[in-house]
């Protein structure tokens, strides 16, 4: 396999190598849709460079917890997020927040590699001209470096082009990091980034996701406990209980694997529930 | 065996009936042919009228053609694009203005063209000032092309998958953008059928014209002057002129050939702009 190369900053990977410095402050937050309450008051600090796993089984509300973060949640009608949540100064939930600004600085990538059916440099192109880069040379300087940090650049520079959705399942989600990337964010929310690749490709977007640490705060939604083990520096362990989603621990990746201090992990992460 | 003879009756039933509608589009087209394909020229194009329509041509009546359906498409075009994107893309859960907007627009759908042309002529010509005029008719008939249109773009819009909205919003791209670059070139081969059906509709009309866009056949010199169109040049002929017949037989051939190839380039550009804009591989 063809290994791409990296030009982010390179921290050693392994849990617990991150400076605690909190990047997003979370507070009480509850998500309801329509009334009915999906996630009931969640706290958490989430840190500056370090990778965080959401982990829990399907339906807890690992999905409208990142949602929230960037106000994604808009966009659903009768969503409604209450508590507090803080990304540095800003006040996330403020109703007069420039959500367009925010989201800039809050990337997100789904689960399912969602590429506009535009060529692969108009994708990238496209985000930047929304928020006012014109200048020719400039886009193309920026295009480059953001395919160049996914590993991509060698793979699709002699088809720039070409249609993105011509390109593999796990370029395709490459992609998307890229055009997330593009923005030059500080925050990657990331939803099951992997679970529609085949092993391969889940490898190599792995192996990419592992070298934004430091670089970026990532929050990554993942049903891979594996995965979750080998690249977050934090967990949080989501649980349903009466149809509401909870957060019932969080900590340091290690001791959530290791030593967890709730029942309910423990049973979690030893495979024997969920 | 009984299972055999039923199944070899269906298919002989399916093909019976395509055929049927293939021999009828053939029928007539080749009673049109037989009927007026002699009388058709280069001078039958170019000239004017003469004789009440029994002779000379139809070159007025095409440009006053051409001048309706330009005003009426360039009327419905941006309106009906609006309100599909508002229906799709602004009222997604359903709220009570959207559901009376798209009623309205299912029962205007099914309302006969002679009632567009009273309220056209009651509206556009008297109220609005605006007579008997190429404007009226080009204006009665985009209110009469633009439910059809409004609800197959919408459609179009509606099918275009969520995760590029999402994706977009994700980016921070406003919904203005998103709708912009992404969901109408998405929606456009919808958005181009929808717009067939209403030149189709349109081109082949004469009840909402006849009391909006008139029936003088000269040339018309402005949008403002009175303008036949080909349908009532074939109504008028076919009804109201003796020995009309040969003429009206010729125009009409001329309408399909017009649909035609509107319909032609309309498909045309629509693929271009799909393969050029919208790949999937």
């Amino acid at each position: 396999m063809n290994m791409p190369s990296y030009t982010l900053g390179q921290i050693e990977s392994g849990p617990s190598c991150c400076k605690p410095v909190r990047h997003l402050a979370v507070n009480n937050l509850s998500v309801s849709y329509g009334g009915k309450i999906v996630l009931n008051e969640v706290s958490l600090d989430i840190y500056k460079g370090c990778i965080t796993a959401l982990i829990g089984p399907s339906g807890c509300g690992k999905t409208s917890f990142l949602s929230a973060l960037n106000r994604l949640t808009d966009l659903v009608p009768g969503a409604r997020v209450s508590g507090q949540a803080h990304f540095g100064e800003t006040d996330l939930l403020d109703p007069s927040l420039d959500v367009m600004a925010l989201r800039r600085q809050i990337g997100m990538i789904f689960q399912k590699p969602n590429p506009f059916p535009l060529s692969i440099r108009r994708n990238l192109e496209l985000p930047l001209r929304e928020h006012g880069v014109r200048h020719r040379e400039l886009l193309a300087a920026k295009v480059q470096q953001a395919l160049h940090d996914v590993g991509l650049w060698e793979e699709v520079r002699d088809r720039l082009d070409a249609p993105a959705l011509a390109l593999s399942g796990g370029q395709q989600q490459r992609l998307c990091i890229a055009r997330a990337l593009v923005l030059e964010p500080s925050v990657l929310l990331m939803d099951e980034p992997c679970s529609a690749l085949d092993p391969i490709a889940s490898a190599v977007v792995e192996e990419l996701i592992q070298h934004l640490r430091g670089s970026y705060t990532v929050v990554i939604v993942t049903h891979n406990l594996a995965q979750a083990r080998r690249l977050a520096n934090y967990a949080a362990f989501f649980w349903m209980s009466e149809h509401v989603g909870k957060l019932i621990e969080y900590g340091q990746c290690r001791q959530i694997f290791e030593s967890p201090a709730n029942d309910l992990t423990a049973a979690y992460v030893a495979g024997l529930s969920g | 065996m009984v299972n055999r003879l039923t199944d070899q009756l269906f298919t002989a039933a399916v093909w019976s009936a395509a055929i049927l509608v293939l021999v009828m589009f053939c029928w007539l087209l080749g009673d049109l042919l037989l009927q007026g394909g002699h009388h058709l020229s280069w001078s039958f194009l170019l000239s004017a009228p003469e004789n009440a329509g029994r002779s000379g041509g139809i070159a007025p009546i095409l440009v006053s053609t051409l001048l309706i359906l330009a005003v009426a498409l360039a009327a419905a075009i941006p309106l009906g694009l609006a309100t599909a994107a508002w229906l799709a893309e602004y009222t997604r859960d359903g709220g009570r203005g959207a559901r009376a907007v798209r009623m309205s627009l299912d029962v205007l759908a099914g309302v006969p063209s002679i009632v567009f042309g009273l309220f056209g002529n009651a509206f556009f010509s008297i109220f609005l000032g605006l007579g008997f005029s190429i404007l009226s008719g080009g204006l009665t008939l985009a209110c009469m092309i633009l439910p059809i249109f409004i609800r197959t773009s919408e459609m179009g819009l509606a099918a275009v998958p969520d995760e590029w909205r999402r994706g977009a919003a994700a980016l921070g791209m406003t919904r203005a953008a998103a709708l912009w670059h992404l969901l109408l070139p998405a929606a456009s081969p919808a958005i181009a059928t929808g717009l067939m059906l209403g030149i189709g509709r349109a081109t082949a009309e004469t009840a909402a014209l006849i009391f909006t866009s008139g029936y003088v056949d000269r040339m018309p010199e402005s949008l403002s002057d009175s303008g036949r169109s080909l349908a009532v040049h074939i109504y008028e002929l076919s009804m109201n002129v003796t020995g009309g017949d040969e003429a009206a037989y010729a125009s009409a051939l001329i309408l399909i050939g017009l649909i035609i190839t509107i319909n032609a380039i309309a498909q045309a550009l629509s693929e271009r702009w799909l393969t050029r804009r919208i790949i999937t591989a």
